[in-house]
């Protein structure tokens, strides 16, 4: 049998929770949402992710201008392109709710506005990697930009929506996470299924960073 | 023991159904369909799919520390 690392069973395991939790334990009973409250723990769950990608991709680009090393530069791509696969899953799927809620499927909204603009920004940089062939080069540029995106994605989807009125809960003024129509029972979940969406896009991410080191040994 | 236990879980039972029946009309929900079971039929749908996903996940895994052993061999 293969050893699995404990994370990678626990992505499965919080997962796995969140979704038969999601279905099955009671949520609060609001007009307009009904059942779609649950799409919290799937929808909402990804932005999260997407933005623990993002961050941990913004500290290895740091790390990568303070120290160059193909490992940083590595780390730092690949959280980006499955942070940036999450976003479009986030972005698909809060269409979906949207149309059935806000009754259309895109909503001239702050947030749903200022995410496209930041899917936009981390598309850019994925093509920017791929039109740089010097890798030296290719680490150091796409570093600076990556931060400069991170800036950019803390402004479009953290201060923007606060700064403006959203139809987003948890939006327009300064609110915490007070604010997400959430009573304790659905953190129950929520919180779990945040870190088991984070765990599987590292798992992810681990896939992928092992694939490029297998492809560049073949290649030297 | 046992009686004691089931006798909290007959209380939850019945607190549960009143507050059901107390605050359950305002709003339309999936109360039906939980109650006919069927919602399980949707989770199971899911849960089967989630597995079939990570099979793929495991699968993938095995194969790639396959070809890293076998790279770190002929190195």
């Amino acid at each position: 049998m293969l050893a699995l690392k404990w994370w990678k069973i626990l992505a499965i395991v919080l997962v796995l929770y969140s979704i038969i939790g999601g279905f099955l334990i009671d949520v609060p009973k609001l007009p307009i949402l009904h059942e779609t409250i649950r799409n919290t723990y799937f929808h909402v769950t990804l932005w999260f992710a997407m933005m623990f990608l993002m961050t941990i991709s913004m500290v290895y680009s740091i790390k990568h201008l303070g120290k160059p090393s193909q490992q940083n530069d590595l780390i730092a791509s690949e959280t980006a392109n499955i942070g940036l696969f999450f976003g479009i899953l986030g972005l698909v799927t809060g269409m979906i709710w949207a149309q059935f809620t806000w009754g259309a499927f895109w909503v001239n909204d702050v947030k749903t506005n200022g995410t496209a603009i930041t899917l936009l920004i981390y598309f850019a940089y994925t093509v920017l990697r791929g039109s740089v062939e010097d890798d030296e080069k290719r680490g150091r540029i796409a570093a600076v930009y990556n931060i400069f995106a991170f800036v950019m994605l803390v402004l479009f989807l953290g201060i923007l929506p606060r700064v403006n009125d959203s139809l987003h809960p948890g939006n327009g003024g300064n609110p915490a996470f007070g604010n997400y129509d959430m009573d304790n029972t659905m953190r129950m979940v929520f919180y779990p299924a945040i870190i088991g969406y984070f765990l599987m896009g590292l798992w992810f991410v681990d896939h992928r960073i092992r694939l490029k080191k297998i492809e560049q040994k073949l290649t030297v | 023991m046992l009686n004691k236990l089931n006798l909290k879980k007959v209380i939850l039972f019945v607190l549960l159904l009143i507050s059901n029946l107390a605050f359950g009309q305002q709003i339309e929900m999936a109360d039906k369909m939980r109650e006919s079971g069927k919602i399980y039929v949707v989770v199971a749908v899911l849960v089967t799919v989630f597995v079939g996903i990570v099979v793929y996940l495991l699968a993938q895994e095995k194969r790639i520390k396959k070809i890293e052993k076998e790279l770190g061999e002929n190195s």
